[in-house]
């Protein structure tokens, strides 16, 4: 297929491009100065507390060299916890740490650690090597998240997320991750995690996709990964929602995880969400922003905007069709 | 709207850049090649002539007003004479002046001259001439010719060739013979034409100039007939009648003096001589707004001292390399580390050579993660560690300049104009990569950034691009031009065809369910 033929079924299938993203949603409607309350992790999960969204509990803060030192009273009563670099991106520099055993710390994947690893890690943490543009940093100390049995089947090690995208508080496409061996139990599709579409609608999971092409099975367990419904999806589409009011921006990636007891929580919001999520849903993103910035009302209460979004995205969403073009078919 | 003040806005960077650029090169001649060539010709007056007892003064007509070509340059050469110039309403005068002279002498004259169709034949309009005096016979002589030919022409045009057609005739001509004869010179024939044509109220004169088509070292002055028929000037050739400007004619004086006059000198003799060079363009137009006295030169990048010439001379192409990788980076995809490091990384490859480069960068990397690897193991903190990897690539770097002298691999002594601090902080983010995802991340951004470098090198390095760019800085203007309208691209990456290939089917409207 010609390049131009190409470029051309990307416009029709209403594909979102990266400098269109950019230029176009993100520039407009992510202003500046909000940005720190995104991508600083600890300011957005103290927000969400004041806001009544379920976050993973904080344990406290790390956030001087001579606070690593503190770590151990801090964690003193949990068993489990998260290390987490409040400006790391895509998961880098996490530490899940699922048990102790003597002095040492055991993760989840079940590598023992000692206090002198983790001390280095957390002062490189600290000095920026996990944050965009090496910025200072801190470490957020969280409780370790008790992942559903209900996605078993469809991952390999580490936790599946539910990844939303929220424009102007309407959520517009959603997906879940499943990690796989080839991420190493990351939830990160570029290393190699399982995308799937979520029909708004319903909450049912569509085909998956696995670094760019469409599978039917995960590639570890062998479940067939469609059909499959997300538990508590109305809360997710809820919380979701409320996260515009949260922050303020417009265009934003809510990344949700369910647990055991407590149900959905976020764990991050991200101000610059990838365009993977439209090869796990093989629907193009632009045009469902078409469709809310044509029919939506931005400032209703977010189940109002819940509705229109479960009205208008019911998988799968077809081209926008003008007045015009529809009275030229009829004619 | 915000996109209309964009284009608005560009537009007027890419007009005034491009006017600018226009200008230069039409008006003030800049080459737009490098290697351009400008063909100019050296003319040369010598007056000879023997000195009488007393003082000397010698007054040589030298051009002025020369259509078709531009003086570039003139000098005046004597012994001991003193020299001033004038102008006079014919035109311009040179003066050489000496109380005592001694045996033959020689003034030299020496004009260099370029074809230039710019220079018009710009002239004011000359006053109604005076009606020439004439004994009675003449006058009704000439009275008669003009009725003559007045009667054979319908304007000053056909009038004056008509006018040429008699005095040719001069051996037979009732009226004409009075004055001339067959044998008389073209420049007599030419005289004689602008006091019939006084005579009949039309402004004329009589210019004298050589043509430069082939060198010679003994050219002849050729007479050649103005005539202003109200509006403009009308030139003739009063011996082949032809009219129109002649082409390679160089204009040395007018009137109807001689082209020299010693005063107190005698067996005075004039020769001119025509020789054909060529000049490099740049050195033409320097020259010339050196003679012009514009100031377009002074505020030039020429105006700098040589060494800050070469510096700019890299400079002034970093925003070229800069649009390139705006080009590779929003146009195409290609990811890199960091954004402007390819292009930094391309200026190092004009010292060591693109191959050269290449290898020395693949080296210097693989050594460097080689080490930083290591280093993780110690657990440094994070600027102690890009410390370290900084100190360790200039020991390589400083490790590779040695060993290729001893092996008297020349390319291998460039490598100490890499950026170092660049590839430190390129190693540093290549093992980061390398560990949070993968090698195989790692070695694409590290092979695309050496590519995009790659290119962003050859791009800068074309020749006459970067001669248009070091003469037409204005040029740069158009660059931000093109680059603020870049910013405004939201079309798809030529690489995300490629990610979004699952989309590319045969159209299907309704959108079915995968």
């Amino acid at each position: 297929m010609s390049v131009l033929a190409r470029y051309r079924s990307l416009t029709e299938s209403g594909v979102l491009g990266l400098n269109k993203r950019n230029g176009d949603y993100i520039m407009r409607f992510n202003p500046r100065r909000l940005y720190p309350l995104v991508d600083d992790k600890l300011q957005t999960k103290q927000l969400a507390i004041k806001a009544g969204i379920a976050v993973p509990a904080l344990y406290g803060v790390i956030e001087t060299q001579h606070d690593i030192r503190e770590l151990g009273t801090m964690v003193a009563g949990h068993r489990e916890f998260v290390l987490k670099p409040a400006h790391g991106s895509s998961g880098d520099g996490i530490i899940v740490i699922a048990g102790r055993s003597g002095t040492r710390y055991r993760t989840i994947n079940g590598t023992l650690l000692d206090t002198e690893f983790l001390n280095h890690h957390l002062s490189n943490a600290i000095s920026g090597q996990f944050s965009l543009g090496g910025i200072q940093d801190t470490v957020i100390v969280e409780a370790m998240v008790h992942f559903s049995p209900h996605f078993e089947s469809l991952s390999f090690e580490g936790v599946p997320d539910v990844r939303v995208i929220v424009f102007r508080g309407i959520p517009v496409m959603a997906m879940v991750r499943l990690p796989t061996r080839q991420s190493h139990g990351k939830a990160n599709l570029h290393q190699g995690a399982v995308g799937a579409g979520i029909d708004i609608a319903t909450g049912t999971t569509l085909g998956g996709v696995m670094s760019g092409e469409v599978i039917d099975t995960h590639p570890d367990t062998g479940v067939v990964i469609a059909g499959l419904t997300i538990p508590e999806w109305d809360t997710m589409l809820d919380i979701s929602a409320r996260c515009y009011e949260l922050t303020g921006m417009g265009y934003i990636g809510v990344d949700i995880v369910l647990d055991r007891d407590l149900g959905p929580l976020v764990l991050e919001l991200n101000a610059r969400p990838g365009l993977a999520i439209q090869i796990a849903n093989q629907q193009g993103l632009l045009r469902r922003l078409e469709i809310c910035e044509e029919l939506a009302n931005f400032d209703a209460p977010p189940a109002e905007r819940i509705a229109f979004a479960k009205q208008h995205f019911a998988h799968p969403v077809g081209p926008v069709i003008s007045p015009a073009e529809m009275e030229g078919q009829i004619g | 709207m915000r996109n209309r003040q964009l284009y608005i806005l560009a537009s007027l960077l890419a007009v005034a850049g491009l006017s600018i650029f226009l200008f230069k090169y039409q008006t003030l001649g800049f080459p737009v090649r490098a290697d351009a060539e400008t063909q100019v010709w050296n003319v040369e007056a010598a007056v000879n002539f023997e000195p009488g007892p007393a003082s000397v003064k010698v007054t040589l007509q030298i051009p002025s007003l020369t259509p078709g070509f531009t003086l570039l340059d003139e000098s005046f050469v004597s012994r001991g004479f003193g020299l001033s110039t004038h102008n006079t309403t014919n035109g311009r005068e040179a003066q050489w002046a000496v109380r005592e002279a001694d045996g033959p002498q020689t003034v030299y004259y020496r004009a260099l001259v370029y074809r230039d169709p710019a220079k018009a034949t710009e002239d004011s309009t000359p006053p109604f001439p005076e009606i020439p005096e004439f004994d009675e016979p003449s006058r009704i002589a000439v009275d008669g010719l003009i009725a003559e030919v007045r009667r054979q022409s319908a304007d000053v045009a056909s009038f004056t060739s008509e006018l040429l057609r008699h005095i040719d005739n001069a051996g037979s001509d009732q009226y004409v013979r009075l004055f001339l004869s067959a044998t008389s010179s073209p420049n007599a024939k030419a005289q004689f034409a602008t006091r019939v044509l006084a005579a009949a109220q039309v402004p004329a004169r009589v210019s004298h100039g050589v043509y430069l088509k082939e060198e010679t070292a003994a050219a002849r002055t050729v007479p050649l007939l103005e005539v202003h028929d109200g509006v403009e000037w009308l030139y003739f050739d009063p011996v082949t009648r032809a009219q129109g400007w002649p082409q390679d004619f160089l204009v040395w004086w007018r009137g109807n003096g001689p082209i020299a006059d010693v005063d107190g000198g005698v067996d005075v003799d004039v020769s001119l001589a025509v020789q054909r060079s060529v000049l490099n363009s740049l050195e033409v137009a320097e020259r010339r707004m050196d003679s012009m006295g514009s100031q377009a030169f002074d505020f030039s990048l020429f105006s700098l001292p040589i060494t800050t010439q070469a510096v700019y001379s890299v400079l002034v192409m970093i925003p070229i390399g800069a649009l390139v990788i705006v080009l590779l980076r929003n146009f195409v995809g290609i990811k890199t580390f960091g954004t402007f490091m390819p292009v930094l990384v391309a200026l190092a490859f004009r010292e060591t050579r693109l191959l050269w480069g290449i290898v020395l960068f693949a080296v210097i990397v693989a050594l460097g993660l080689l080490i930083r690897f290591y280093l993780e193991r110690l657990r440094l903190l994070l600027v102690p560690r890009l410390t370290c990897v900084l100190t360790v690539v200039v020991i390589l770097m400083a490790g590779i300049s040695v060993l290729s002298q001893r092996l008297d691999i020349q390319p291998g002594l460039s490598i100490a104009l890499f950026p170092m601090v660049i590839i430190s902080m390129t190693i540093e983010r290549m093992s980061i990569v390398w560990e949070e995802r993968g090698a195989s991340e790692a070695l694409q951004e590290g092979i695309g950034s050496l590519v995009v470098a790659a290119l962003t090198y050859v791009v800068m390095g074309i020749p006459w691009l970067s001669h248009l760019i070091f003469v037409f800085p204005e040029l740069l203007l158009v660059v931000l031009a093109v680059t603020l309208l870049t910013g405004r691209y939201t079309g798809y990456r030529l690489l995300e065809l490629k990610r979004f290939r699952s989309f590319a089917k045969p159209a299907n409207p309704a959108g079915s369910p995968p």
